[in-house]
């Protein structure tokens, strides 16, 4: 089956920085595939040359099998974009703006309400349908962008960091609704900066840094790659953080981390239980009393660590959202 | 269309349409326009500044600095003002369009329309009629502030058609130079910035507002070349009855000519500019 994007060694260069540094992807159609990279690791770079709004100065991107350089328009009828920010009109209503997006898509006055309507029953905001998006929660606007992005009946969902600037519920309501048009057979792919969302959503990642794709792989082939399991202690007195950092020392296979503000230390470990056993052993003789200790499989932070070298910041400072190519920045 | 989307997507089978295929140049530039027009009248700053400005303006000439402005050869000062406050209107009233376009620039709106299967020139074109009729708008209420503030036409009726048409062609030609500038800003302050850079003098070193010869001798050359100088003496020959009823060396069909050229040139470099622009993939 023709994978749903097939990029082969993309480039593009904005003046001194290389967004993409002969990027290489594969998604495959049926599930959703989730680009995982820090801030200008070349996301959106890579989903702006998807949905043609930029032309790589080298490689190939097909999207359905279709060349994105040599015949955009046709990759234009088959995908639906949903950017950054909330790109729907705040001065129309909800259904005002589906049905614009529907007329462009070609649809006829009758079919685009239709449309509309059943879009804002599945993203949940049909009782807000007739209200002005101006008074709409940043949830319920990204909600709205997303159904935006669906009235044409993409092929291809390309979701660009989807939930960046959403608080906790609203992101719980986004990645409802996504998952709720994966159970419905569109392609996905998205960009993010946050593990958790891939982990959650897509059953392909791939890792990117600096213009390249690192390692691909399901969450937890991924995981199993970064090898080592990881345990964690939560002491119950930040005072023991060090003790406990001592006792890790002795057990696990690398040096262990702590992390002061969550008062939380962990250490990769070869193995798993007998670690454990032990562990627990060593903190009862110290009498230290722990709010939480347990083993873990790797998280996508540590996979990412394992891969590249540095951790995957999403809370980064020097994120700026205003930028037009944030990816190049 | 050489595919065919078989995917089912829930309840969006309904939709008759196998396939979308994009809306055509018309439907597109229509639609285009219509979002502008809406967000104008449903945004309170935006309907208040494109509609209460022209009067605060017509006010503070009309009274403040009027008494102080004597057009010559026996005319009204707001017979002589209202034809060059309604050429100036182009620049004061199309300055929102700037900021307007490098919003939509900035908060992904030009993507998400770069990313459906339209032309892509038809938005440029959809914002520059939505622009055009707002820019009327906000003239049309000055134009009638003015006759209540005491203007008055001395001009046959087709002259003063003539003259509504000639403003309409301007506004639209005109219209492109800030949809252009909103294309190249990074922000909407900086569209600001730059169309009021623009604005300022080609709207006051002009004999829009007091007579070209009042100006002092070095800026001469400039004011009576430009084109809101040609444009304001094209309008005042159309609305009060002749070019030498208002003092003007040339004929009204010589002005109206000049003033057409200069919309012809201005309307090729600038949509050329911003429709290559707006379409281009980076």
């Amino acid at each position: 089956m023709t994978p749903i994007i097939e990029a082969r060694g993309v480039r593009k260069r904005f003046g001194d920085v290389d967004a993409l540094a002969g990027l290489d992807l594969v998604a495959e159609s049926g599930h959703v595939t989730a680009i995982l990279g820090p801030n200008g690791a070349g996301k959106t770079t890579f989903v702006s040359g998807v949905a043609t709004l930029l032309r790589p100065d080298a490689g190939q991107i097909l999207v359905a099998g279709i060349d994105a350089g040599a015949e955009p328009k046709r990759v234009r009828e088959i995908i639906g974009l949903a950017g950054q920010y909330a790109s729907v009109e705040a001065a129309m209503t909800g259904t005002e703006n589906l049905r614009m997006v529907a007329r462009l898509f070609g649809l006829g006055r009758r079919d685009a309400a239709i449309a509309a309507a059943s879009v804002l029953e599945r993203m949940d905001l049909a009782d807000a349908g007739d209200r002005l998006v101006r008074t709409y929660s940043g949830g319920m606007r990204r909600r709205l962008d997303l159904g935006a992005s669906l009235v044409g009946r993409p092929q291809l969902l390309l979701l660009d960091e989807p939930t960046t600037g959403l608080d906790p519920r609203g992101r719980t309501e986004l990645w409802a609704a996504i998952q709720n048009l994966v159970a419905d057979g569109t392609d996905v792919l998205l960009t993010t900066q946050y593990l958790e969302e891939a982990d959650q959503l897509a059953r392909h990642i791939v890792i990117i840094d600096h213009g390249r794709a690192i390692t691909a792989g399901t969450p937890d082939e991924l995981k199993d790659r970064a090898g080592r399991n990881v345990i964690e202690v939560r002491p119950r007195s930040a005072g023991d953080l060090p003790a406990v950092e001592e006792a890790l020392a002795r057990i696990g296979s690398e040096v262990p981390q702590t992390d002061l503000d969550a008062r939380r230390v962990t250490a990769r470990v070869d193995g798993g239980g007998d670690q454990l056993r032990d562990l627990v052993r060593v903190l009862d003789e110290r009498a230290i009393e722990v709010d939480d200790v347990g083993l873990r499989r790797p998280s996508l932070d540590e996979v990412f660590l394992a891969v590249t070298g540095t951790h995957l910041d999403p809370t980064d400072p020097h994120a700026d959202p205003q930028s037009a190519v944030p990816d190049a920045a | 269309m050489t595919t065919t989307d078989t995917r089912i997507v829930g309840p969006l089978v309904e939709t008759p349409v196998s396939h979308a295929t994009g809306a055509d140049f018309v439907i597109s530039a229509l639609q285009s326009a219509r979002r502008t027009i809406l967000q104008f009248f449903r945004t309170p700053q935006l309907l208040m500044l494109g509609t209460v400005q022209g009067a605060l303006f017509l006010f503070m000439f009309r009274y403040i600095f009027g008494g102080a402005i004597n057009p010559g050869g026996g005319l009204d000062y707001v017979d002589f003002l209202v034809p060059g406050f309604l050429v100036t209107g182009i620049l004061w009233l199309g300055m929102p369009a700037s900021s307007g376009v490098a919003e939509d620039a900035a908060t992904g709106v030009h993507d998400r329309l770069r990313s459906l299967p339209i032309p892509r020139s038809s938005v440029m074109f959809g914002r520059s009629i939505a622009d055009t009729a707002l820019t009327l708008w906000g003239m049309s209420v000055a134009t009638a502030l003015a006759f209540v503030v005491g203007f008055r036409l001395h001009a046959a009726a087709l002259d003063v058609a003539l003259a509504v048409a000639l403003l309409v062609v301007a506004v639209y030609c005109f219209t492109w130079i800030f949809i252009t500038i909103g294309l190249v800003s990074n922000s909407a302050q900086a569209a600001n910035g730059m169309a009021t850079l623009l604005v300022i003098p080609l709207a006051f070193v002009s004999a829009a507002y007091v007579p070209g010869r009042s100006l002092p001798g070095w800026m001469q050359p400039v004011a009576d070349h430009q084109p809101f100088t040609v444009l304001s003496n094209a309008l005042r020959s159309l609305m009060l009855g002749g070019s030498e009823a208002v003092g003007l060396g040339h004929s009204t069909t010589y002005w109206v000519a000049l003033s057409l050229a200069w919309c012809a040139g201005i309307f090729l470099v600038f949509a050329t500019i911003a429709v290559t622009r707006f379409a281009r993939r980076r």
